[in-house]
């Protein structure tokens, strides 16, 4: 039995070292970066989201301005955001499906879902499968539209540890996807988007 | 005739278009790091301090927090395993597709199945694997080996990529505009994602309090892999805990920015466990299994502090022999200063003919000031070349000391040795002894020998 055995060598192993290290406990403010913080966690959050290369918006225009300018027409939209989102870009004339259907994956150009809560310090969007209506539609589109309350923006790194919550799957996403295995050249979109936006919303 | 180490030989051999690739990759991810430590902190060095105490503390109770772990993990659905070897790690890997039929699977980057040469393994058995990284899945189509453990392909040049592609007709005509090839593999891999039954991850941290797996990846390949999948086996070192939660906040703080210089890697996942009902994707069966795979053997030597090492590749990077030589000159998955120390004692039964890594360094500390989790790198080299000693292992490179210990007792023999020196001035490097002396001299002019010149200006001295 592996596990009988690997304990067994962990623990004789262990035997020998007379004084045991004990965890050092520290202060979170001390992993928090005082420059990446500054300002207001709204503020920190825009300028940290628009370093790592995703774009912060506000109003409808700037979304219809971005789809238009890179000429996208197929989206999928949350059921619970069209009211936000869905609706006024169907009356714009993009077509907005609410149900996103994994067959027809590369149909979709941009997609919009909830995220969960954002980090100011390191500019990261955190989705959370739980409120994710389905997790390829914020992956697969050339454009992943977030729209993210900003009351919901934690402050720090340690901020958003403390409130991960229970669901089995979160993650956070700091800019678009990306990849430097080529020559080291910094290249967007690899295999998730291309272009990652954070809707603002109160 | 005294030949030259192993990795010298490596070293020799590679193109210059290959170390150039190497060089300016790795000095360009060093400065990186740089920028984003000390941009962000005012004193970055107690938090690698920090990081380094938490792992010491994990690994000193590595049995309780194993224990708690797997208690975690259990308790969120996820069923357990433990396998002690390679051979033990690879049939149980083997043995859960098998339970769930998959024959299809994609394979996002892990150390840990590169140590044990998985994928060989599960293709001989029937298995289609697909290796979802960007970096790796060149490596597979080349049925080469990874060269960096951040950037597997770091020894390649576009154009040499861009060749692969027309060859295994991902794309039909030659264009080594990376943005082009990057598009490329984007539409040959989605494709490919959607059919996988399975996906095999590594694991960079697991918290023992909440059992919570984190990966991480740039590309979005893990996640996408795991879209399509019914069953996620995550093979994990069991050196690769924490205690808690909270502490993870530490070590992802330092792995993105001594990696790559990022904050934080684009996306961070934490998984706890299979799909539940709240939950409308994911997969439905979660496995984790510990691998330990000579962890235990590392943890009973005086080098065990290199199994706080989180993987970043700061010291590969970083390190002068690395970049002269490439990750191949290391025979392992791991190259570069981490390499040198940690794959002689994984491998253990290798330890023979890996005995050399670890005087493939100069000793500068270099490794040791970047390493986010502060490993004394140059200390447990030294202990590993005291090793070697011990244990009688002859290398390539040793100098033999005897004659010159004869020499230096005897004062006479000392005397006509140096004048006779002089002839040197006339030889052809070639007939000097050594090897890597013929390759020093190779590339230098030395001033011309003035043996026993000294003493005979001692002898003419004139006493005050
Ligand atoms: S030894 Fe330290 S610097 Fe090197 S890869 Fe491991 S953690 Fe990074």
């Amino acid at each position: 039995m592996s596990r009988d055995t690997i304990f067994q060598k962990i623990r004789s192993a262990l035997e020998p070292i007379k004084e045991k290290a004990a965890h050092p406990g520290f202060e979170e403010a001390m992993l928090i970066s005082p420059v990446r913080t500054a300002g207001s966690p709204v503020e920190a959050f825009s300028r940290n989201f628009t370093t790592v290369n995703g774009r912060v918006m506000s109003t409808l225009e700037e979304v219809i301005d971005l789809l238009r300018a890179q000429n996208h027409q197929v989206g999928y939209c949350d059921p619970s955001l069209m009211e936000t989102l869905g609706r006024p870009l169907a009356d714009a004339g993009f077509e907005v499906r609410t149900e996103y259907c994994r067959e027809n994956y590369d149909d979709y150009d941009f997609g919009i879902t909830r995220a969960t809560g954002g980090i100011a310090e390191t500019g990261s969007i955190i989705l959370d499968d739980a409120h994710t209506s389905d997790r390829l539609a914020a992956l697969s589109p050339w454009v992943h539209i977030a729209v993210l309350s900003r009351a919901a923006i934690h402050p720090s790194v340690p901020a958003a540890i403390a409130h991960l919550g229970s669901s089995r799957n979160i993650i956070w996403v700091t800019g678009p996807s990306k990849t430097a295995d080529v020559e080291g050249i910094l290249i967007e979109g690899v295999h998730g988007p291309g272009e990652q936006i954070a809707f603002l919303v109160d | 005739m005294i030949d030259r180490q192993p990795i010298d030989t490596y070293a020799r051999q590679i193109s210059d278009e290959k170390q150039t690739s190497v060089i300016t990759g790795s000095t360009a991810s060093t400065d990186k790091r740089f920028n984003a430590l000390f941009t962000d902190y005012a004193d970055p060095d107690s938090l690698r301090k920090l990081a380094a105490k938490i792992k010491d503390h994990t690994l000193h109770h590595l049995d309780t927090y194993l224990e708690q772990a797997e208690a975690s993990l259990q308790r969120n659905g996820v069923t357990v395993h433990f396998a002690d070897s390679g051979d033990d790690a690879r049939e149980t890997v083997l043995n859960i597709l098998r339970g769930h039929e998959v024959t299809q699977l994609t394979k996002s980057k892990s150390m840990a199945s590169e140590e044990i040469h998985l994928n060989p393994y599960l293709i001989e058995n029937g298995i289609e694997v697909l290796e979802s990284d960007l970096g790796e899945f060149i490596i597979q189509l080349d049925g080469d080996e990874p060269s960096h453990i951040v950037r597997p392909i770091i020894h390649k040049n576009r154009r040499e990529i861009a060749r692969t592609f027309q060859r295994e007709g991902i794309a039909e005509d030659y264009n080594d505009d990376p943005g082009t090839i990057t598009r490329r593999a984007r539409v040959h891999l989605r494709e490919k994602y959607m059919l996988a039954q399975a996906v095999i991850t590594g694991g960079n941290f697991i918290s023992a309090e909440s059992g919570r797996l984190v990966l991480v990846t740039n590309e979005g390949n893990t996640r996408f892999g795991m879209a399509p999948s019914k069953v996620h086996i995550a093979l994990v070192g069991i050196e690769k805990l924490v205690p808690t939660d909270r502490d993870l906040g530490v070590f992802l703080n330092l792995l993105g920015r001594s990696a790559t210089g990022q904050q934080l890697t684009v996306y961070t996942e934490f998984i706890s466990g299979p799909k539940d009902d709240s939950q409308p994707s994911g997969p439905e069966h979660m496995h984790v299994v510990f691998m330990n795979h000579g962890r235990t053997d590392v943890l009973d030597s005086n080098c065990r502090e290199i199994l706080r090492c989180i993987r970043c590749s700061a010291c590969q990077n970083v390190c002068p022999v690395y970049r002269q030589a490439s990750g191949h000159a290391y025979r392992s998955p791991y190259g570069g200063p981490i390499g040198a120390v940690l794959s002689p004692l994984l491998f253990g039964d290798r330890f023979p003919e890996l005995a050399d890594l670890p005087k493939a360094s100069s000793l500068c500390g270099a490794c040791n000031e970047v390493c986010p989790v502060d490993i004394p790198i140059p200390d447990l080299l030294l202990r590993l070349r005291d090793k070697a000693k011990r244990a009688h292992i002859p290398q390539p490179g040793d100098l033999p000391m005897t004659p010159f210990a004869t020499l230096a007792t005897s004062p006479s023999l000392w005397r006509t040795a140096m004048t006779m020196s002089k002839a040197m001035n006339h030889l052809p490097i070639q007939v000097a002894p050594v090897r890597p002396l013929q390759d020093w001299l190779g590339q230098r002019t030395l001033p011309d020998w003035h043996g026993g010149d000294f003493r005979k200006w001692l002898k003419a001295r004139k006493e005050k």
